[in-house]
This record gives structure tokens, sequence and C-alpha cells, in this order.
């Protein structure tokens, strides 16, 4: 079985399709850091308003929330790439620029960010609730402003209760830029699917793709853990 | 007094206090809230081009059976399959359970689409070249595409589900079996009357949560042409050239699918006793 399988196909330079698989991957990285660090973001946000807003901020986090946390994220990101795209014409229309293609990245990135942050928001507020009430008193004690008890003393001491639960988003992450693909965005399985049709050597795509994903995966779990294991020193560790 | 206090954090509401949550939504901020949702909502029903709904509503229907066939399908079936995979985790011999973890974290380091298309794509394109496939009885269901769909979603959900169904099983109190075995039973026995049932018990509310992911990932089997509601709508979005409007729609339906989940799952996981 394997004799009958052409490696050549995935040579790195023009006829074969190494070369145009690696950009893809390159591509999904991109889409999946900058839709993660967007939805920490939007997260932190969230989660503030959930614990410290006033009553219109903590209904509407829930909304938002509920809403992302209910509807498939293919329909998700199909909506806001539509509204987002729409909305950003309009804008830029409005201010006297004509015709305006969104950058293909940065309306994934959007796309993806906003769904993230749904998901986000849950983790960090978790999080934060694990904080020792006495650290952000004695922090607030000293007169710093709300937003330096913020960098300061909760999203340090936050952090290790947050990680198992962001290292999850962010494999969610790397996954969902696959959902790109329907939408058309050249990221690594769509490029994998071109190939595959062209070649018409469905099983050698699928299974490289699936293993660069793969070692995305464990590779950024490796990471993740010693960072873990960085954030939570000092900690006493739980039994 | 009307509460116009707009800063001060509310209390939780108790659970399944169905008149206190009534209480809850009239507060002053949530009528305000309220009544902007629904001007928004009317406005959307009456300004926006709604003429293509009744046509293709049998359609839609069709494709909502469809999306519930591959929910119930998959999580029955993914279930069956996530029993041996966390048992061969927890209880099996070292190249079980090897076997077992490696499958698990391949599917759950693989995006599903990927999944699907190797088994839609690769499979497919697979068995039809072999004329022994194409002779027997299951070749008429393995030309169609939801077959495909169903099993990468049953295995998807198997994995997850195995995962979740392994730190269940590994949490039974061991005093529990050992009970059950001082007892006499028969290993078999120990499994379905013990063992099972209680870490089904801790695996519950978990349970509810995968099941709602699941029904979040059906929509992927329209992209190998099965016809579930979303792949309707696309049809419908297609037929008429309206971006919102349909997308609206199969938001509000899947929000009210989720809704429907959640509260038969609540219910389901209320009826368990406890025991505490």
């Amino acid at each position: 079985m394997l004799e009958s399988i052409d490696f050549s196909l995935l040579a790195l330079d023009a006829p074969g399709w190494g070369g145009a698989l690696l950009r893809g991957f390159l591509r999904s990285v991109e889409l999946a850091a900058g839709g993660y660090a967007l939805g920490i973001v939007i997260g932190v946000f969230g989660a503030c308003a959930k614990l410290y807003g006033g009553r219109v901020a903590r209904d509407l986090a829930e909304v938002y929330t509920m809403l992302i946390r209910a509807v498939p994220e293919l329909v998700l990101m199909l909506l806001f790439y539509y509204v987002g795209t729409d909305l950003m014409n309009r804008l830029m229309q409005g201010m006297g620029y004509d015709g305006f293609d969104v950058d293909g990245l940065l309306a994934g990135i959007l796309v993806i960010g906003l769904v993230q942050g749904g998901y986000a928001t849950e983790v960090i507020r978790g999080a934060i609730q694990a904080v020792p009430r006495g650290q952000i008193e004695a922090a607030q004690a000293f007169g710093m402003t709300p937003g330096k008890v913020l960098r300061r003393v909760t999203l340090p001491a936050m952090t290790p209760h947050a990680l198992p639960g962001m290292a999850n988003l962010w494999m969610i992450a790397t996954k969902d830029t696959a959902l790109l693909a329907v939408i058309g965005f050249s990221e690594l399985t769509l490029v994998t699917r071109q190939a595959a049709a062209a070649t018409r050597s469905y099983f050698l795509f699928f299974i490289a793709a699936g293993l660069l994903y793969l070692a995305l995966t464990l590779v950024s779990n490796v990471i993740l853990r010693l960072y873990e294991r960085r954030a939570r020193r000092g900690m006493v560790p739980v039994q | 007094m009307p509460d116009f206090d707009t800063v001060t954090p509310l209390p939780p509401a108790a659970k399944g206090d169905f008149s206190a949550m009534f209480r809850a939504l009239l507060l002053p901020h949530r009528i305000v809230m309220l009544a902007i949702a629904l001007a928004g909502l009317s406005a959307m029903v009456l300004m926006m081009n709604w003429s293509w709904l009744p046509a293709y509503l049998p359609k839609l229907g069709e494709g909502l059976l469809m999306t519930l066939y591959m929910l119930v399908g998959s999580v029955v079936m993914g279930f069956l399959l996530a029993l041996p995979l966390a048992l061969a985790q927890v209880s099996g011999p070292a190249p079980l359970r090897w076997l077992a973890l490696s499958f698990c974290t391949v599917i759950r380091g693989t995006p599903l689409l990927l999944q699907l298309w190797l088994f839609y794509f690769g499979l497919g394109s697979l068995f039809a070249q072999f004329p022994e496939i194409r002779g027997t009885w299951l070749w008429p269901y393995l030309r169609q595409p939801w077959p495909y769909g169903l099993i990468a979603l049953t295995v998807s959900f198997a994995a997850y589900q195995g995962e979740v169904m392994r730190g269940a099983f590994a949490g039974v109190p061991n005093g529990e079996l050992e009970a059950a075995r001082a007892f006499g039973m028969s290993r078999f026995k120990v499994f379905h009357r013990v063992w099972f049932p209680r870490a089904v018990h801790r695996a519950l509310p978990t349970l509810a949560g995968e099941i709602i992911l699941q029904l979040k990932s059906t929509p992927l089997v329209a992209t190998i042409t099965v016809t579930d509601l979303y792949a309707v709508i696309t049809r419908v979005r297609q037929a008429t050239l309206l971006t919102y409007e349909p997308l609206l729609f199969l938001v509000a339906v899947y929000i009210c699918l989720s809704a429907v989940l959640i509260l038969a799952l609540r219910w389901l996981e209320n009826r368990v006793p406890t025991g505490h």
C-alpha cells in the first residue's frame, strides 16, 4: 500500500504541494494567535463587566456569552464576517473612501476573537473569583486606582487559575481556524482540500494536514505546561 | 417601591424558583433592555424580507430533522464507543490503554472539519475503487454523504466523551467498588450495578455541555452535502441572494434548540438522586 502513495507530492517546490501546505499552516497559526489574543482582551473586559460592572453591563455580558455558547461557531463566523465586512465598508464609504476591501487576515482574526471572547469571559471570570479577596482589598487600601489594581494584582494573581481553561481555549482556537475554510479563507484545511482535489490523493494530504495540526497541539501543550508551572511558582501544590 | 438602582449587584436567583426568575425580569433596567430587544426584533420582522420563509418551511423542517438525527445518532453511538475507550484507559492492559489514549489525542488534536473531509473524500473515493464493496448491500448507503457525517461526528464525540468518562470511572471511590466485590458480585455485576451508574452520575453535568457542543458541530456536515438545517439555509441564501435574514433565522433556531436541550438535560439531571 505504501508504495502506491506518491510522497513527492509533498515536495516544497512547485509541482509538490508542501510549500502551499506550510504557508496555509502559517496562516492558520496567525489566525489562531490573533484571534486568541483578541479573545483574551474581550474576555478581560467581559469578566470585569460581569464581576464589577453595573447591572446593564452585567446583563449585556450575560447575553453575549449566552449567544456565543448557544449558536454554532460556523454560523457565528458567517454572521460576524458578513456583518463585520458590511459595517466596515459602510463606515469607509461614510468617511469618503470608496470600495474598501477588508483584509482577509484581519476579518478572520476578528471573527475568531469574537467567538473566543465569549468563552474567555467565563474562564477569566472564574479565575478572578478564585483570587483571595484580601489581596485585591489590600491593593485598594494602598490607594491604587481600579486600573492599577487590575494590572498589578488581579490579572497576575488570577493567571495560574485561568491557565488550564485558557490552554483549552488555545486548542479550540487552533481547531476553529479550520472553520474559516468554509467561508473561503485559504488556511491549512482549505489548501489541503484544494491539493487533495487537484491530485486526487486525499489520504496523503488530509493525513499530512492532520499531523501538522497535531504537532501544533502537542508542542503548544508542552509550552503551556511549562508556562503554567512558572505561573504557579510560589503556590502551594494541590494534593 | 420599584428598584431604580442600576449599580448594586443582584443576589443570585435561586435555582428552579420560577416566580423569582420572573420578578427578576421586571427590574427597571431589564424592562428597558427587553423593550429595546423587542423593538429590534420587530424592526427585523417588519423591515427585513421574510417572504421566502413560507415556501421553504417544509425543506427547513426536513433539515431540522436531519440535524436532530445527526445529533441523536452521534451522541448515542459516540457514548457507546466512549465506554470501551474510557475503560481501556482506566483498567485495560498497557497496549490497549496506549491505543485508546492515542486515539483520543489524535481526534482531539485535529479539527473535526478535517476528519470529516478525510472520511468523506478519502474513504469515499477509496470505496469507489473496489468493485467488491460496490456489489454489497452497503453500497447504496456508502454512496450517500450522511453515513460519513455520522461516522465523523460519532468518532469525535466518542473521543471527547471518552476523556470525560475516563475521569468519571477513575473518580468513583474505591471503597464502593470494594464493597460491591465484598458482596460477592462478579466483575460484570460490579460494573453494571455500581461502577457504571456511579460514573455516569458523576459525568452527567459535563455530559449536558458535551451534547450542546455536539449540536454546535452538526452544521459541519453541510460541507459534505448532507442537507441539514444549515445546508437548507445556505441553499436559501443562494436562491434569494439575501445575506442576513436566513442567517438570523438560523441563529434563532439554534438558540431555541440549545435552550430546549439545556432545559431537558437539567430536568434529567434533577431526576437523578444525588444521595447527599
